[in-house]
């Protein structure tokens, strides 16, 4: 499987990272070159085995459902690039 | 106390028990050399105030008596740690003025064991590197050069930082991270001990995600009974991370010095490759050697999906990236694109602009390999083969206490030597990666030097849970190996 120029734009957009004009070409022989590396595992006989999940052996923790933090507005918005009144600030999605 | 920096943190911290040395001396010292270190570019953020605070403050608790266990002593942490009011980067332009309003786990224990922190450590982009070339904050001199050079090299990565800084003596100990290597490269290529633990042993709480099903904190250090103490201070149960174990956290500073009789030690032979440099070879040998001469047996043993694991791991760790870094969004934090025309336009360029190479480059992979139509082929796949390496392991340990290995295929390389071709990169995890997938504890020991003066490392590997183990092995080896090398102090120049 290799992929082409449209496919890497499908991916970035799909991974909303904008890519510079002459960064696509670039980006087309780098993801090829890796995924011709790992073609390889297209060799192993994976028919009878089930996925790794999980490399310990333990039952996912229950907690109880209360809660435990939260309510300082000012610190959780602290680090956005544009705030007003404790509110994100985006460009206006719905006309 | 003539040499303060070059103290380890077993002997700094008797020297400050026994109150030969205060820890205001000790971190101002630390202080100087980080100062004069600045050629290495091993930090990204220094914070001499805080360092000095908090070293006053234990000063005042050794005064009354009331140490902790790492009173006074001063640490690096690698900058994928938050720490709650210091700037935490990930070395990425997106985290540029990222300051947390928490604190890591990991480095919470730390702080309420007593020790001080010197600095946030420089690391490649999000962890995504092994050569600490794509940190936006610039990369990392390795302070080992060879012999009769003036090259810089890489001090791998992507714990760089932390590896360099303990390597200089800019820092006690450092932790780092290991995703796929990102502890025991680095630790190998600049003559320093690197452990990364067990998956689960330490919380992953507050650390900057990279691979969710990979990440695990560890210590750096300059000595294997060094990893054992800062091991026992960083591993905890946590609330907060569901994955983090509930076993009881052993002090391994008691069993290091065990001795390795009786033990039986695994070599696996898929680990010799072609085109790995003869002295490798030759140092693994030695290393089997050296165990057998204090009594432990030798066996080979056989894991024969070894070369699957690195292609596998660069299908899960871009796949689990590209899921944990879909967060970085420039509304809620990090950097944010200006004159965008609509919110699409806003993620896309602040992403696009925030992210480097390589970090945008295994995003795609990610998106890709998990992408309707794939899934199945690639990401599945790999999950699959991730039983199959885990298989191997288990096998083996059937037979055996723990195995040798070396820790990187070579010794560190020039800067700018392997930027050009992302798989020739990869290669450097390929004898550390296998034991991220499998989950299992493994160490870097420093055991000798190549023929152009530079530091290689061994491996050991142990079976769940058993650092113990891992540590008493390494400290065998250490013991051997009498490595006390140190690169020559050129950045002061």
């Amino acid at each position: 499987m290799s992929v082409d120029r449209e496919t890497v734009l499908r991916v970035a957009r799909l991974a909303r990272i904008a890519l510079e004009e002459d960064r696509v070409d670039p980006m087309v022989t780098e993801l090829n070159t890796i995924l011709g590396w790992v073609e390889q595992l297209q060799e192993v006989d994976v028919r009878e085995v089930a996925p790794l999940t999980s490399v310990v052996a333990q039952r996912l923790k229950m907690r109880d459902d209360e809660v435990t933090a939260g309510g300082d507005a000012a610190a959780v918005t602290a680090n956005a690039p544009l705030v007003e009144d404790h509110f994100y600030v985006v460009p206006k999605v719905v006309e | 106390m003539t040499d303060l920096i070059g103290l380890t943190l077993a002997d700094a911290r008797t020297a400050l028990l026994e109150k030969r040395v205060s820890s205001m001396e000790l971190t101002g010292a630390l202080l100087s050399a980080m100062a004069a270190a600045r050629p290495l570019n091993a930090f990204v953020t220094q914070t001499p105030e805080r360092a000095l605070a908090m070293a006053a403050e234990s000063d005042a608790r050794l005064a009354r008596g009331e140490a902790r266990s790492l009173e006074g002593l001063p640490l690096a942490i690698k900058d994928l740690f938050c720490t709650k009011g210091v700037r935490t980067t990930a070395g990425s332009r997106i985290l540029e003025n990222f300051v947390p309003p928490y604190e890591s786990t990991v480095t919470q224990n730390l702080w309420g064991a007593g020790a001080v922190l010197l600095g946030k450590t420089n690391m490649d982009e999000f962890a995504m590197g092994s050569s600490n070339e794509t940190s936006y904050f610039g990369p990392v001199a390795n302070p080992w050069r060879a012999e009769g050079s003036n090259q810089t090299l890489v001090p791998g990565g992507s714990s760089g930082g932390s590896a360099s800084a303990v390597a200089a003596d800019l820092c006690l100990a450092a932790t780092g991270t290991d995703t796929g290597g990102s502890i025991r490269q680095p630790a190998a290529v600049t003559g320093t001990v690197g452990l990364k633990p067990t998956y689960g042993r330490c919380s992953r709480w507050g650390i900057i995600a990279f691979a969710s099903s990979l990440d695990q904190a560890g210590p750096m250090t300059k000595t294997v009974r060094d990893a054992a103490i800062l091991l026992r201070h960083m591993a905890s149960v946590d609330p907060l991370d569901s994955t983090s174990v509930d076993i009881p956290v052993p002090d391994y500073e008691a069993v290091v010095d065990s001795g390795v009789k009786g033990l039986r030690i695994g070599i696996p032979k898929e680990y010799r490759v072609d085109g790995a440099p003869p002295e490798i070879d030759t140092l693994w040998q030695k290393g089997a050697d050296w165990l057998r001469a204090q009594g432990a047996e030798i066996v080979e043993v056989s894991l024969p999906f070894t070369k699957y694991a690195l292609p596998a791991y660069y299908i899960v760790a871009p796949a689990e990236a590209s899921s944990n870094l879909a967060r970085y969004d420039g509304v809620r934090y990090g950097h944010r694109a200006r004159d965008v025309r609509d919110i699409g336009e806003l993620y896309e360029r602040s992403r696009g602009e925030g992210f480097g190479k390589e970090v945008r480059r295994r995003i795609l992979i990610g998106t890709y390999v998990l992408s309707a139509g794939y899934y199945d082929a690639y990401y599945a796949r790999a999950q699959k083969v991730r039983t199959l390496i885990a298989r191997d392991f288990d096998a083996a340990f059937t037979g055996c206490d723990a195995l040798l290995t070396p820790a990187t295929p070579g010794p560190a390389f020039a800067l700018g030597e392997k930027t050009q071709d992302p798989v020739s990169m990869y290669l450097n995890d390929i004898f550390t990666v296998t034991v991220n997938m499998a989950g299992l504890p493994a160490l870097s020991v420093p055991a000798g030097l190549t023929m152009g003066g530079l530091p290689l490392g061994l491996q050991v590997i142990g079976k769940a849970f058993d650092e113990a183990m891992v540590l008493r092995v390494g400290r065998a080896l250490e013991l051997a190996a009498q490595f006390r090398a140190k690169p020559k102090s050129w950045w002061l120049a």
